[in-house]
């Protein structure tokens, strides 16, 4: 008797319950003639549905239940562990041992005791559950078929629940977003408990290694995330100013100026750029355009370039960018209605004319908006920064220097050993929350800045 | 009478687009100073037409022609023709109104700014004010000329785009249905200043509406799937047409 | 007017540099996927030396210990080597792989007599040797010293020095030595959590769109709804990756490295994704159909499912499989999940600890052997070529779509 073959039992019954209840409509649809309200296929789902939500519902509630009660009793046992995180590694070795993993927990006096507990509880908690759980559902299912009649509406009900479950759905994205910003508020106030606020927001020195043993609390590593910021700020302004010119003129050049032939080919091909996915290009930057650059650094006599550089990891960005740019610039070009630009051009304006005097000022908002959210796009980039850019936090406005960025300290300090309570890693997630906040900052004001230049022509 | 000055001259006219044929040989006169319409059934080829005087066609991908436009004598299809000066001396008035998302004063000051047509921030002004007042829209808008000239209403937005057209000093002011959009005041409005403004420009206009040729045009030229059927005074094509097809038209058998 | 030649020049300037910015953007291109596919096509090829092996078929295989044997079949082939040293020099050459191979041989010739030349992986070193990445510069040739080269001669100048098809790179797991690593744990990996990515984000996510677009009334909880999805698109991935740490990993304890977790922290990311497209794809129903159908008697849920659902399908599955193709060539979330593993074994299932695709790749393009840098190349091909073909069925669907009215 093990959950799946509960859940099995469960899905059995909810399945007979369908089958017997669309009989049984079928059956008095015969004899009423047309005058049943339903379907019988909706009698049937619908009579499926009571069977199972009531079981489905506890057992959701149940497992819950469970865990904290079983949490708290075993907690009992190792009562002589004052700090909460120590004691919580001891229940994690009691559950553990069930499956067979050893750890340092066995160490305990009451380890064994605790075990076998464990054992003895889940046993009775499983049959327990499974027997309340199957004849929970055999009650719903007689339940379900006595309503079944001709005036029973069942395909109201049934579409009412349909909807219902819909709207669960849609609210299930609040859920994540909701999930994002409690996981990351949660452990960044936990950090700001040894961490003081106004260090990590405007303190300059970033060196995050900490004591590994477990008793050794206070930090040893300074947390001033500063010059983090200013180096993703660095890199993401080296790749705007790369992907910014080439991205605009390219859309200028295929919205105004190619021909359609040239369009239907060209715009494709730059929409690959987007599409590469991004470690690949954190390879093409150590590979070929970090050695590259080398080599001009070295022909052009250039000191202090590190292989590190800001300009490295910038300009591949930047790439990655373009294909940004250039697809919501066309959108904004594209989206000014032809009679001005025909107006102008009736004028005697030339098409650069037209363009620069008519067009851009008419799509400006749209322009700003799309590179608002290209440099919320960089500034959130992950693996070419990992790849191309440097782990030492350097405060520099030199794009030859290396830095880092707030993406790679993410990675670097949550890979590898986690401890999970330690200001280094919780570190991260105030890192990570800063960034969270800002792009989405970024983005709001972009889309309102969007939605007002759409408002210029309602 | 006075002196009629060919001012438009339109010879043997063969528009594609693609490979449908929308013109077919048209030949055409268009004299100095006067109002003449383009008039016909939709999908005629008037605005195919009235394109090709400022090269506008040149803009559509697809659109091939062969014939000769002349202007003043000079065949404007020459490749030392530059169309971008050719549509500094013809202004374009399009069925929609279209101002720029810009201040009154900037719409106007658009085409001078851009030929460099003043000196002096002085003149600029007074340029913009004589157009505005050719017009016949400065009274109405003289105390807010920096506002958006996307404010005004719709006949007024029109006069605004005449305003802007005649700033450039055109010779000729092509007008592409430029009534459609608007009440019938409005266009009484309009019609007012087109007849005010023959006086100095030629003007070509297309039109849907017979009433209208009939009231403002010296010349109309009737036009029957990209075919030029008739042209000639507007009293004698209204009068005394010597096409069975222009008949048709005008006396509404045929629409 | 005196500027217009002024203009006129202004105006070819400036189609120079539009023309300039679109073929520098494809050029831009052009190098990444050349550098990419020339270095990686030789990871497709693998270096193999030649052994004469001589048998007899009185002995029983299952007493031979292959890595001892293979080293005595060696030593046979080259009886002026007596040293210690010397010995481990011409045994360097060959990757531990090659005892594998061996033991394979013997298994197959079970009781029969081996005699002949037998061809056995060589070490990385050798390969990159072989291959011309690294050259020869004076008695070494990158690891290779001198002794080890002239060694390799004698077996050149047999020509015993071949390349044979690389069968570890597609079918073998990761492994730490270069010359047998291969991608297909990573692809199974890959898979998995695709699938699970699937499953999860692709209903949820064609439900809330019909509700969205179809049935909510237009209230403020909409509107927070609406804004909150198009905010959630622009999410970094690597907060999902935090978010699935924090909620799958800690809070429900789920198995670290587990393309599980992973699937369920990409489909996370790609709902958004799914939502916005699948709405576009509904709206753009003519609702001149679902009116018909609600002419006939159907109800709301009954004309969204029979009527709209199919047509929109078209257009939600191109948005689907861009979503998806998006979330294949993810790293950053899978790496805060911890399906960086280096796992020896092909996943059996989604419960196994397995690695991704891309992060195989971003593991080997750190790792400090020069033999990687082909490989991971190689493995960005596979990559690549895969989104590529999954980017056409998106275009080809599009196509269908664009048919049907």
């Amino acid at each position: 008797m093990s959950i799946e073959f509960i859940l099995l039992t469960i899905i059995g019954l909810s399945a007979y319950s369908f089958y017997i209840s669309k009989k049984k409509a079928a059956a008095i649809s015969a004899i009423n003639g047309a005058e049943i309200h339903s379907q019988p296929y909706y009698h049937g789902m619908y009579a499926a549905f009571l069977t199972i939500s009531p079981a489905l519902v506890l057992l959701i509630v149940w497992s819950f239940i469970e865990d904290t009660i079983i949490t708290m009793r075993l907690r009992d046992y190792f009562s002589d562990i004052t700090e909460p995180s120590i004691a919580n590694f001891y229940i994690q070795g009691v559950i553990n041992f069930v499956d067979d993993v050893n750890s340092k927990a066995m160490d305990h006096v009451n380890f064994f005791t605790a075990t076998e507990y464990y054992k003895s509880t889940m046993h009775l908690n499983l049959l327990l559950k499974s027997i309340v759980l199957v004849m929970l559902t055999i009650i719903a299912l007689r339940y379900s078929f006595k309503l079944i009649s001709a005036d029973f509406k069942a395909r109201d009900l049934f579409e009412d629940v349909v909807i219902k479950v819909m709207n669960i759905a849609s609210i299930f994205a609040i859920f994540i977003t909701i999930g994002i910003v409690l996981s990351l508020l949660f452990e960044t106030l936990r950090f700001f408990e040894s961490v003081p606020v106004q260090d990590f927001l405007f303190g300059t020195h970033w060196s995050p290694q900490m004591s590994i043993r477990e008793d050794q609390v206070g930090s040893s590593g300074s947390f001033g995330a500063v010059p983090v910021f200013t180096g993703t700020i660095l890199i993401s302004i080296i790749a705007m100013s790369v992907a910014g010119p080439i991205g605009l003129f390219s859309a200028i050049y295929l919205s105004q100026y190619a021909s359609n032939r040239v369009r239907s080919f060209a715009k494709p091909i730059i929409e690959v750029l987007a599409g590469i996915p991004t470690v690949v290009y954190g390879f093409f930057a150590v590979i070929t355009v970090g050695p590259f650059f080398r080599e001009m650094g070295i022909f052009f006599d250039i000191e202090g370039f590190s292989s590190e550089s800001a300009l490295i990891a910038g300009s591949v960005l930047g790439i990655m960018i373009i294909p940004f740019i250039a697809s919501l610039t066309d959108d904004a070009l594209s989206a000014v209605p032809r009679s001005l630009k025909e107006g102008s051009l009736a004028m005697g304006a030339t098409l650069s004319e037209t363009t620069t005097k008519v067009i851009i000022p008419a799509s400006f908002h749209g322009i700003v908006g799309s590179f608002l959210l290209a440099f919320s796009r960089a500034i959130g980039e992950t693996m070419i920064v990992v790849m191309a850019a440097g782990f030492a936090a350097n405060l520099t406005a030199n794009p030859f220097d290396a830095v880092t960025t707030v993406t790679v300290q993410i990675v670097g300090l949550l890979t590898g050993d986690q401890e999970f309570d330690s200001a280094k890693t919780l570190s991260a997630f105030a890192l990570a929350f800063v960034l969270f906040f800002l792009t989405l900052i970024l983005n709001v004001i972009s889309l309102s800045i969007v939605k007002k230049y759409r408002e210029q022509y309602e | 009478m006075s002196i009629e000055e060919l001012k438009v001259s339109i010879k043997n006219l063969n528009v594609f687009y693609g490979e449908k044929q929308a013109l077919f040989g048209i030949n055409l006169n268009i004299y100095a100073n006067e109002v003449t319409s383009l008039i016909g059934p939709s999908g005629c080829g008037k605005s195919t037409l009235i394109k090709c005087i400022n090269r506008m066609n040149d803009l559509v991908d697809i659109c091939r022609y062969n014939g000769q436009i002349m202007i003043d004598g000079e065949d404007i299809n020459d490749s030392s023709t530059d169309p971008v000066s050719l549509r500094t001396r013809i202004g374009m008035v399009f069925q929609k109104p279209n101002p720029f998302p810009k201040s009154l004063y900037d719409n106007v000051a658009y085409g001078p700014r851009l030929h460099g047509m003043t000196n002096s921030k002085e003149d600029l002004d007074e340029l913009v004010i004589t157009s505005l007042q050719k017009a016949g829209l400065f009274n109405e808008v003289k105390d807010r000329l920096f506002e958006p000239g996307t404010g005004l209403s719709g006949g007024q937005q029109q006069r605004l785009c005449i305003a802007r057209a005649l700033a450039v000093n055109p010779e000729i002011i092509l007008m592409d249905e430029p009534c459609s959009a608007l009440d019938p005041i409005a266009t009484a409005k309009i019609e007012e200043l087109i007849e005010e403004l023959k006086e100095k420009y030629t003007i070509v206009i297309v039109t849907h509406s017979m009433q209208q040729a009939a009231r403002v045009s010296n010349r109309t030229a009737y036009m029957h799937m990209g075919e030029l059927i008739e042209s000639g005074l507007t009293k004698t094509i209204f009068s005394n047409p010597e096409h069975i097809k222009t008949q048709d038209y005008i006396t509404g058998r045929i629409g | 007017m005196n500027n217009i030649l002024s203009r006129n020049n202004a105006e070819k300037r400036f189609k120079v540099y539009g023309f300039l910015a679109v073929s520098t953007a494809i050029v831009l291109l052009g190098i990444l996927l050349f550098k990419i596919f020339s270095t990686g096509i030789s990871a497709f090829n693998q270096s193999y030396i030649g052994v004469k092996i001589e048998i007899n078929n009185s002995i029983n295989s299952s007493e031979i210990d292959p890595r001892t044997e293979l080293r005595q079949q060696l030593r046979n082939m080259f009886p002026e080597l007596t040293t210690r040293a010397e010995k481990r020099t011409l045994y360097s050459l060959f990757s531990t792989g090659a005892t594998y191979e061996f033991e394979d041989l013997l298994k197959a010739n079970e009781g029969k007599t081996i005699n002949g030349y037998y061809y056995f992986l060589a070490s990385d070193d050798v390969d990159m040797y072989v291959k011309g990445t690294v050259k020869r510069e004076g008695d070494s040739a990158g690891r290779l010293m001198s002794d080890q080269l002239k060694i390799l001669d004698q077996f050149e100048e047999q020509n015993l020095v071949e390349l044979h098809i690389n069968k570890y790179l597609l079918a073998g797991a990761d492994s730490r030595e270069p010359e047998m690593a291969g991608i297909k744990g990573a692809i199974y990996g890959t898979l998995y959590a695709i699938l699970i990515a699937f499953i999860t984000s692709f209903p949820l996510g064609v439900l809330t769109a019909i509700y969205l677009e179809k049935l909510a009334k237009k209230n403020r909880i909409s509107d927070i709804i609406e804004t909150n999805i198009n905010n959630l698109a622009a999410v970094p991935s690597i907060v999902f990756g935090l978010l699935g740490l924090a909620i799958f990993l800690n809070f429900f304890d789920l198995p670290r490295s587990a393309p599980l977790v992973g699937g369920l922290t990409l489909g996370l990311m790609t709902l958004p994704t799914i939502v916005i497209a699948a709405r576009s794809a509904i709206k753009s129903v003519p609702p001149s159909i679902e009116e018909a159908a609600i002419g006939l008697g159907s109800s709301k849920v009954q004309t969204i499912f029979n009527f709209t659902l199919p047509l929109a399908m078209p257009g939600i599955l191109t948005g689907t499989i861009i979503g998806i193709a998006q979330a294949i060539g993810e790293t950053a979330p899978l790496l805060m999940i911890g399906m960086v593993a280096f796992v020896v074994d092909i996943p059996g299932g989604p419960m196994d600890p397995a690695t991704a695709l891309p992060v195989q790749i971003y593991l080997w393009a750190d790792s400090p052997e020069r033999a990687f840098v082909e490989r991971t190349s190689a493995a960005i091909m596979v990559l690549l070529i895969f989104l590529f073909l999954l980017n056409i069925t998106a275009v080809y669907l599009r196509k269908k779509l664009e048919k049907k009215w």
